[in-house]
């Protein structure tokens, strides 16, 4: 029998980087606010120290800081007639466990979306045409303008400290930054990041084939930063260990870098470790949530009521708690009705390997270090005739030289004995590769919902992944990873691997762990389980952060939306909690 | 991030018991002195195996030698002590897969389905070895590691195209898990007890985990000079019990080749095993 403990004002289940944003501001504004995080407690120092931090095998091989599939996973299959079995070892993409959660091992590549990414039905409806979007293909707009979530973005940019360079300011364009992006208010925090050689060439070769390359903008600081917040960040060093690792140096934002030195502080917020949410509780009309219960480390269970429950946890565990606490119409792919665990999306990656001819000292990098070519993202060109819709960029992201995972070998090299070590030996310090980094529309047979069989140490059912990658997307990688093939070659090379992504998702190599959808966003409470301030059409006092409520993917890094994403929501929390209604009627 | 240049199908993570540590062997065997400790010198372990069987041990020494063979450009990963890495994860909890999710029924399923066998990393080397030897004595007489250098390799390549019957587990499997297994031990860290004297690392030029290229970034063409680095040695306290429950430790490594007395801690367990007392390190 859980144990019933007393009731707080906001309860947030996760604590990493929405749940700090929402934490931060809702304290503000003088509420009540408790965090339940699964994982433990990390910080700078110790966790992260330089003593033992830059450890490829621990972290990036042996994924020491991510949930474990022994704890969380789900089951997978591509299609419906298949059955969907356990992901056993972790691969595809890395859920975070712990204080901070992603926030900790990402690399820091900060994007807003384009304008017509918030709008993508009307905007390809009204320039192509409605017959240019598959009758299959599920998109939709969010229901939120880019114009309004613009200050948002902003305000995520300066808790982090960007570094980057600006490309339009009030629409002006700006010399040297992304000539695509939507109209800014005012430039970065910080200058761009130090060049690596690697990226110094990828700039001259696409300046060459007459694309417009820019600095990536990035959660890397390239000077020291005094936050909004008054919390102080170092200049990064260029280690090399940033994604999967956390920050040694207080230069990759994070909540820990950024939020949690103030928020913890504060007496109106706690958090709770080792807590495990199994349900969201909601009372006999099913219209109003009542609080969570939990399970802490000992297995003992609680019930936690709270006035206002926020999910803030990873995108998949979101769905996964809407589904087992039987809120909201799941999702049926037969009849295309039903919300929850709809519309799920990914990320479609390819890469093209570069052995140059000049000495590239490929371990002097950082997490978000990279030059980038947005020409072919979202609808940025003209999609007439190409058979596709939306895009991707195409960058040179030097994150580090780390040996064990990073070879990058021109095409076919031996993969062992003495012809493989003449092929490090003679390749390691001269390769180099570009990204593709696609856009995923959303499906009709795409979607989430709870496999029959498998279940997780808590007794429910896993979460079950029906997921496999469109013809729009192969389509669009290709024509992208032959975009970047010709910048390849504009670069001195003696080797480029073109290794464009074929065949069905799998979810054995990693990828990126921009995993979205499931509780989208959007106008339409029949096509959307939150409406455009991430509040639940069904139960008003329920709330869901983060790529969950993105209807489709983008062409670009998750964070910096679900960031700008959280500040929105945590805005018309404080308007709801004086006026607790939907904020939007139907 | 890319996905390019990932080991397809990687073993899991590890994640440490509670209140355990978990170090590499070499860390705690007197007769190491580690890189980075001031001497440049390791001798060869001579503790006995954690994991292996003397077959397996000379299994595994003969399959390194051939993967990663020592020839002109140096040091190969039979001389690069990659055969005790091995040793320690396996008897770790990679080799145990703690963190994996072992949980009934068990379907094979389509390749993008990812690893469904109901096999740790450890059951698989102990299941694998002796059908590899059996199948090396059937086809030549004596087991893999008496083979000679032609034969090994024509080995290597059939249980990489998968054409030797290794039962329920499909010999591509066991290939890749020796291929992911001696590169990481070639390219790790020494503290885990591969990668003697840097020899993966000055293969490729990697100066090892070095804190901070800001006055060398720009210098474009311009070779790295400094020494190479491991992380021995960066922790004065060599590991800490932390109040996590993950009993996650900190900053494995050691001081000149010894190991610092502890206060303050439960028990220190090896990858080996061998359970330390607090306050007998």
């Amino acid at each position: 029998m859980a144990k019933k403990l007393p009731e707080v004002e906001v309860v947030l289940v996760g604590f990493g980087w929405t749940a700090s944003i929402i934490a931060q501001e809702l304290t503000d504004a003088g509420m009540q606010v408790l965090a339940l995080e699964r994982g433990g407690w990390r910080d700078t120092v110790p966790d992260f120290s330089v003593t033992h931090i830059q450890d490829e095998l621990r972290y990036a091989v042996r994924k020491e800081i991510f949930e474990q599939t022994r704890r969380q996973t789900l089951t997978f299959r591509n299609r419906v007639d298949q059955l969907a079995l356990p992901m056993r070892q972790l691969g595809s993409f890395l859920p975070a466990s712990g204080v901070g959660g992603a926030g900790v091992h990402w690399n820091g590549q900060n994007w807003r979306f384009l304008p017509t990414d918030f709008v993508i039905r009307t905007q390809t409806e009204q320039r192509y045409g409605k017959k240019m979007i598959p009758d299959d293909m599920t998109i939709q707009d969010w229901g939120v303008t880019y114009d309004e979530l613009e200050p948002y973005y902003d305000k995520f940019e300066y808790l982090c400290g960007i570094s980057g360079q600006a490309g339009n300011i009030g629409g002006q364009i700006q010399p040297g930054g992304n000539p695509f992006e939507g109209p800014r208010k005012r430039g970065y925090p910080l200058p761009p990041l130090k060049r690596s050689a690697a990226t110094v060439l990828f700039d001259k070769a696409a300046r060459e084939v007459g694309l417009h390359p820019f600095p990536a903008p990035a959660a890397n600081t390239s000077e020291p930063y005094l936050n909004p917040l008054g919390v102080q960040m170092g200049q990064c060093t260029y280690c090399g260990y940033c994604e999967w690792f956390g920050c040694a140096n207080y230069s990759k934002a994070s909540p820990q870098s950024t939020i949690l030195p103030v928020l913890l502080k504060k007496p109106n917020f706690s958090f709770r470790t080792h807590c495990a949410v199994t349900r969201v509780n909601t009372d006999g009309t099913g219209k109003r949530a009542t609080g969570v219960t939990y399970v802490d480390q000992d297995g003992k269970e609680f019930d936690q009521p709270a006035r206002m429950v926020v999910l803030c946890a990873f995108a998949h565990h979101n769905v996964h708690l809407l589904l087992v606490s039987k809120i909201g119409t799941p999702y049926d792919p037969a009849s295309g009705q039903g919300v929850v665990g709809r519309n799920y999306a990914y990320q479609l990656s390819s890469s093209v390997n570069i052995t140059c001819k000049d000495l590239l000292n490929p371990f002097m990098g950082a997490g978000a270090l990279g030059q980038v070519v947005d020409d072919f993202n979202g609808d940025n060109f003209d999609h007439t005739g190409k058979g596709f819709i939306a895009g991707g960029y195409i960058a040179l992201w030097n994150t580090g030289g780390r040996p064990i995972l990073q070879e990058y070998l021109p095409k076919g090299s031996p993969k062992w004995g003495s012809g493989w070590k003449k092929a490090v030996h003679e390749d390691y310090l001269y390769s180099t590769h570009m990204q593709c980094h696609g856009a995923v529309m959303s499906y009709r047979d795409n979607y989430l919902d709870l496999d029959p069989t498998w279940k997780d140490e808590y007794g429910n059912p896993l979460l079950r992944l029906t997921f496999t990658f469109g013809q729009n997307e192969h389509a669009m990688s290709k024509f992208l990873t032959d975009q970047a093939t010709r910048i390849a070659q504009a670069i001195p090379n003696r080797g480029i691997n073109s290794k464009p992504r074929e065949g069905d998702y799998s979810i054995v190599p990693y990828q990126t762990t921009h995993n979205t959808g499931g509780a989208a966003m959007g106008n339409d409470p029949r096509t959307s389980f939150v409406n455009r301030y991430l509040q639940s059409w069904d139960v008003p006092n329920l709330w869901v952060m983060g790529s969950t409520v993105f209807p489709q993917n983008a062409g670009y890094n998750p964070t910096g939306t679900v960031g700008a994403l959280a500040f929105w929501a945590a805005a018309a929390m404080k308007r709801y909690v004086r006026d607790p209604q939907p904020l939007v009627q139907v | 991030m890319s996905s390019d240049g990932l080991v397809d199908g990687a073993w899991p993570a590890f994640s440490s018991s509670r209140r355990t540590f978990l170090i590499g062997v070499a860390a705690l065997s007197s007769s190491l002195v580690l890189p980075g400790c001031g001497r440049s010198e390791v001798a060869a372990a001579s503790t006995a195996p954690a994991f292996f069987t003397s077959d397996e041990r000379s299994f595994v020494r003969a399959v390194v030698a051939r993967l990663i063979p020592q020839d002109d450009l140096g040091p190969g990963a039979l001389q690069a002590n990659v055969d005790v890495f091995i040793d320690a994860q396996l008897a770790g909890p990679f080799g145990q897969a703690t963190g994996q999710y072992m949980s009934a029924p068990f379907h094979l399923g389509a390749k993008e389905q990812g690893y469904q066998l109901p096999f740790t990393p450890a059951q698989v080397y102990r299941l694998c070895v002796p059908r590899v030897n059996k199948h090396c004595r059937d086809k030549h007489g004596v087991p893999f590691a008496q083979l000679n250098e032609q034969q090994q390799d024509q080995m290597l390549h059939d249980l990489q195209d998968g054409k030797i019957d290794l039962g329920e587990i499909p010999a591509t499997n066991f290939f890749g898990l020796l291929w992911q297994n001696t590169k990481e031990g070639f390219f790790a860290d020494p503290i885990y007890g591969g990668n003697r004297d840097f020899a993966g690392w000055k293969l490729i030029g990697y100066p090892g985990p070095r804190y901070n290229y800001i006055n060398e970034i720009e210098q474009y063409g311009q070779p790295y000079k400094q020494p190479y680095a491991s992380l021995a040695g960066r922790d004065p306290v060599m590991c800490r019990l932390s109040d996590s429950p993950t009993g996650k430790f900190h900053g494995p490594g050691c001081e000149h080749g010894e190991l610092p007395a502890k206060q303050g801690y439960e028990s220190l367990t090896t990858t080996t095993g061998r359970v330390y007392p607090a306050g007998h390190l």
